[in-house]
C-alpha cells in the first residue's frame, strides 16, 4: 500500500493552519472568519490523524472525533452570534463590532 | 431633685423628635414640641428652684453615670445645682422659652420651620448641660454643643453664601478659644488628677499657692476659652457677623445662651482665678478694652441688629470687668439683667423688621413710635435698661454694682472704672441714637401686618423684667436689698463693700448725660451736625469705628493672608509632588494600556497568533 510520508501530511496541516490564521486575520466578514476557524480546526485534526497513523495509536482518532464535535458546537454558537450581530449592527463587518474598546 | 435630669433632657428630646421627624410634622405640632419642651423644662426648673431654696441643702450633686474608665481617668456625667447654676438655669429656660414662643410667629412660613426649632431646642439643651455640669468634661460637651448649634443657626439660611461664611467664621474663631480651654482641661487633669469641678477647685486651693505657675497657666487657658465664647477682644470679630441668623437666634445667642458661657465659666471657677491675680487682672483689662471698643463701634452702625451685637460685646465686657475686680456676684447679676433687656431689645428689633419687610437699616425707618406702639415701648424700655437710666431700670442697678465694685477696689482698678464710666456715657448715646432715628422723625417705610399674642406676650414679660428685674439687689442708699448676693453667698462669699452715694449719683448723671446728648444730636439731625460728621477726618474715624476698629482687616492681613500664602506655597512641595507623580504615572499607564483594548476581534487574534509564534519559537529554539 502506498502511504504518504509523515512529513507531507504535517506540511499540509501546517499549510492549512497558516491559511486559517491568515483568513482570520485578513478577512473582515464574520462568516469568512468562522470558515477560517473551521480550516484551522481541520488542520489540527489532520495533524492528530497523521500522528495516530504513524504510531498506530487510537488516541489520535479519538481526539479527531472530539475536534469534529467541538467544531459543530462552535459553529452553532458562532452562527447564532453572527445572526445577533447582523441584527444589531446590520453588517457582518468584524471591525464594526468594536463597542468594547477601552 | 432627681427631676433635675429633666431640665436639660426635655429640650434634648424635643430636638431629637424634631430631627427624626425630618420636617414631616405639621407646623402647629412642630411649634408645640419646640416651645413646649423648653417651656416644660422652665416649669420644672422653677419648681426645682423653689424646692432648692426652701430646702436645707446648699448644693445638690446628681451623678448620672460614669462616662469611661481608663486607669485614673474616670470622668462622670453629673449635674451640680448650687445657687449659681440655679440662676443660670432659670435664665436659660425662662428667657429661652419666651424667645421660642416669639419665634413661632417670627419664623412662620419658613421652609426650615421644623429644622429651626430642632436646632433651637438643641441649643438650649447644650447650654443647660453647660451650666448644670458638675464635671469639666461634661461642661466641655455642652460648651461644644453650644458652639455647634450657633454654627447651625447662624448659617440657618444657608442658601446665601454670606450666611455660611458668617457661620464658619463664628465656628472657627470660637474654636481658637476652645482649643485653649481644652489644653486647660489637660493641664488641670495632669496636675490635679480629676475633672470634677468642686474637687478641682478644692484641690487647687490646697496644692497651688497664689500666683504659682500652674494656677496662672490653668486660669489663662480657661480664660482663652471664655474670651472666644464671650466674644471679647481679641476674639470678638465673630459676633457682629453672627447677625446673619434669624433674629430669635440672635436673641438666644446674646441673651440666654452662648456668649454668657464665658462669664459663667469664670464665675464657676472663680477660686482658681483668685489664685492667679495676673490672669484676673487681665480679665478686667480685656473686659474694659472690649467694652470701649464695642461701644464706639456700636455708635457708628446703621444696621439695627449690628448696633445690638456690638452692645452685647460691650455689655459682656462689663461682666468681664466685674469678674476682673472680683465682684463675682455683680457679674452674674449683670448677666441676668442683660439677658432680660438684650432679649427684649432683639425681639423688639425683630418685631420692627418683621413688619418692615426685613428692613435692617435704621436710616430707612423713622417715625415708627406711633405706628408700632408695642415695638416702640419694648425697645424703649430695653434701651433705657441698657443705658442704665437711674432708678426705674434693672440695668442701672446691675451696672452700678459693677462700677462701684471697681471703684471700691481702687488702685489700678480705677482705670477700669474710668473705662466703664466712659462707656456708660457712650452706651446711652448709641442706643438712644437708634431710638430717636428709628422711632421719631419723618416716616420712611410703611409697616404692614399685625402682631399676635405670641409676639406680644414675650415682649411684655421681658419689658417688665427689664424694668423691675434689678430690684433684687440695690445699693444701701436705695433700700439696700441684698436678695441676689445673699442667694449667691454660698458660692461667692466675699461681697465688695457698698459704694458711696456720690458715686451712684455720678453714674446716674453720666447715663442721663448720654441720653441728653443723643437727644440734642439725633432728635432732629441738624445740617451742621451732618456737615461735621461728613468732614473727611471724622468720616474716616467713623468708618474705622463702624468696621469694629478694623479688626477684621487686621486679622485678614496677619492671619488669613499669610496662611493662604503658605498653603499656596506648600501646594507643590516634595511630598505632594511624589503623590502627584504616582497619580500621573498611573494615568499615563492607563491611557497606554487602555489603547490596546481596541474592541476589534481581529486585532486580538493577531496578538494571540503573534504570542503563540513567539512562545513556540522560544520552546523550539531553546
Amino acid at each position: 500500500m502506498m502511504t504518504a510520508p509523515l512529513q507531507h501530511a504535517l506540511y499540509l496541516a501546517i499549510f492549512l493552519f497558516a491559511l486559517g490564521v491568515t483568513g482570520v486575520l485578513v478577512r473582515r466578514n464574520l462568516l469568512f472568519i468562522l470558515m477560517s476557524i473551521e480550516i484551522m480546526l481541520n488542520a489540527a485534526g489532520l495533524a492528530f490523524i497523521t500522528a495516530a497513523a504513524r504510531w498506530g495509536q487510537a488516541d489520535g482518532q479519538v481526539m479527531f472525533l472530539f475536534i469534529l464535535s467541538l467544531a459543530a458546537a462552535e459553529v452553532s454558537v458562532g452562527l447564532a452570534l453572527i445572526i445577533r450581530i447582523r441584527h444589531r449592527l446590520t453588517t457582518l463587518d468584524a471591525d464594526a463590532a468594536n463597542l468594547m474598546q477601552g | 431633685m432627681a427631676f433635675l435630669v429633666l431640665v436639660p433632657l426635655l429640650p434634648l428630646l424635643g430636638s431629637a423628635l424634631l430631627i427624626l421627624s425630618e420636617g414631616r410634622l405639621p407646623p402647629r405640632l412642630v411649634a408645640l414640641v419646640g416651645v413646649g419642651s423648653v417651656a416644660l423644662s422652665a416649669v420644672i426648673a422653677t419648681w426645682l428652684a423653689i424646692a432648692f431654696l426652701t430646702g436645707p441643702d446648699q448644693h445638690v450633686t446628681l451623678t448620672l453615670w460614669q462616662w469611661v474608665r481608663i486607669g485614673a481617668f474616670a470622668p462622670t456625667v453629673s449635674l451640680y445645682l448650687d445657687p449659681l447654676s440655679l440662676v443660670m438655669m432659670l435664665v436659660v429656660t425662662i428667657i429661652g422659652s419666651l424667645i421660642l414662643l416669639y419665634a413661632v410667629d417670627f419664623m412662620a412660613g419658613d421652609e426650615g420651620y421644623s429644622r429651626f426649632f430642632a436646632y433651637m431646642d438643641l441649643f438650649v439643651a447644650a447650654m443647660l448641660l453647660l451650666v448644670l455640669a458638675g464635671d469639666l468634661l461634661a461642661l466641655y460637651v455642652g460648651w461644644e454643643g453650644v458652639g455647634l448649634c450657633s454654627y447651625l443657626l447662624i448659617g440657618f439660611w444657608y442658601q446665601d453664601p454670606a450666611n455660611g461664611l458668617a457661620a464658619r467664621k463664628a465656628f472657627i474663631v470660637t474654636r481658637i478659644g476652645d482649643t485653649g480651654f481644652m489644653l486647660g482641661l489637660f493641664l488641670i487633669f495632669t496636675q490635679l488628677h480629676t475633672l470634677q469641678i468642686q474637687p478641682v477647685l478644692a484641690q487647687a486651693q490646697t496644692s497651688w499657692h497664689v500666683g504659682s505657675l500652674a494656677a496662672t497657666l490653668a486660669a489663662a487657658l480657661l480664660l482663652t476659652g471664655a474670651i472666644g465664647k464671650s466674644a471679647q477682644v481679641p476674639l470678638q470679630t465673630w459676633l457682629p457677623d453672627a447677625m446673619a441668623g434669624p433674629t430669635p437666634v440672635s436673641a438666644l445667642i446674646h441673651a440666654a445662651t452662648m456668649v454668657t458661657a464665658g462669664v459663667y465659666l469664670i464665675a464657676r471657677t472663680h477660686t482658681l482665678f483668685a489664685l492667679a491675680p495676673v490672669v484676673l487682672a487681665a480679665v478686667g483689662v480685656i473686659g474694659t478694652i472690649t467694652l470701649l471698643i464695642a461701644a464706639f463701634a456700636a455708635l457708628n452702625q446703621s444696621d439695627i441688629k449690628r448696633i445690638l451685637a456690638y452692645s452685647t460685646i460691650s455689655q459682656i465686657g462689663y461682666m468681664f470687668l466685674a469678674l476682673g475686680v472680683g465682684a463675682w456676684s455683680a457679674a452674674v447679676f449683670h448677666l441676668m439683667v442683660h439677658a432680660f433687656f438684650k432679649a427684649l431689645l432683639f425681639l423688639a428689633a425683630g418685631a420692627i423688621t418683621m413688619r418692615l419687610h426685613h428692613e435692617h437699616n435704621i436710616f430707612r425707618m423713622g417715625g415708627l413710635a406711633k405706628r408700632l406702639p408695642l415695638a416702640f415701648w419694648s425697645f424703649l424700655i430695653g434701651s433705657a435698661s441698657l443705658a442704665a437710666l437711674p432708678l426705674i431700670t434693672a440695668g442701672f442697678y446691675s451696672k452700678d454694682a459693677i462700677l462701684s465694685a471697681a471703684w471700691a477696689q481702687g488702685g489700678g482698678a480705677l482705670l477700669l472704672w474710668l473705662g466703664g464710666i466712659v462707656t456708660a456715657f457712650v452706651t446711652a448715646l448709641y442706643i438712644f441714637r437708634a431710638v430717636f432715628i428709628v422711632f421719631f422723625g419723618p416716616a420712611k417705610t410703611e409697616p404692614s401686618g399685625r402682631y399676635s399674642w405670641r409676639v406680644a406676650v414675650p415682649l411684655t414679660l421681658l419689658s417688665v423684667l427689664a424694668l423691675i428685674g434689678g430690684l433684687v439687689e440695690t445699693p444701701p442708699a436705695l433700700g439696700g436689698i441684698t436678695l441676689f448676693s445673699r442667694l449667691l453667698a454660698p458660692v461667692f462669699p466675699n461681697a465688695p463693700p457698698p459704694a458711696p452715694v456720690a458715686l451712684i449719683l455720678f453714674t446716674a448723671f453720666i447715663s442721663l448725660l448720654g441720653l441728653g446728648l443723643a437727644y440734642a444730636l439725633y432728635w432732629q439731625i441738624g445740617p451742621r451736625f451732618i456737615a461735621w460728621s461728613n468732614s473727611p477726618a471724622i468720616a474716616a474715624w467713623r468708618r474705622f469705628f463702624a468696621e469694629g476698629w478694623a479688626f477684621d482687616a487686621l486679622y485678614h492681613r496677619l492671619v488669613v493672608a499669610p496662611f493662604l500664602a503658605l498653603v499656596r506655597a506648600n501646594r507643590g512641595d516634595f511630598i505632594d509632588q511624589f503623590y502627584t507623580g504616582i497619580a500621573w504615572t498611573c494615568r499615563w499607564l492607563h491611557q497606554r494600556l487602555g489603547a490596546l483594548q481596541t474592541g476589534r476581534i481581529r486585532w486580538y487574534a493577531s496578538w494571540i497568533a503573534a504570542g503563540s509564534v513567539v512562545t513556540i519559537a522560544v520552546a523550539v529554539l531553546r
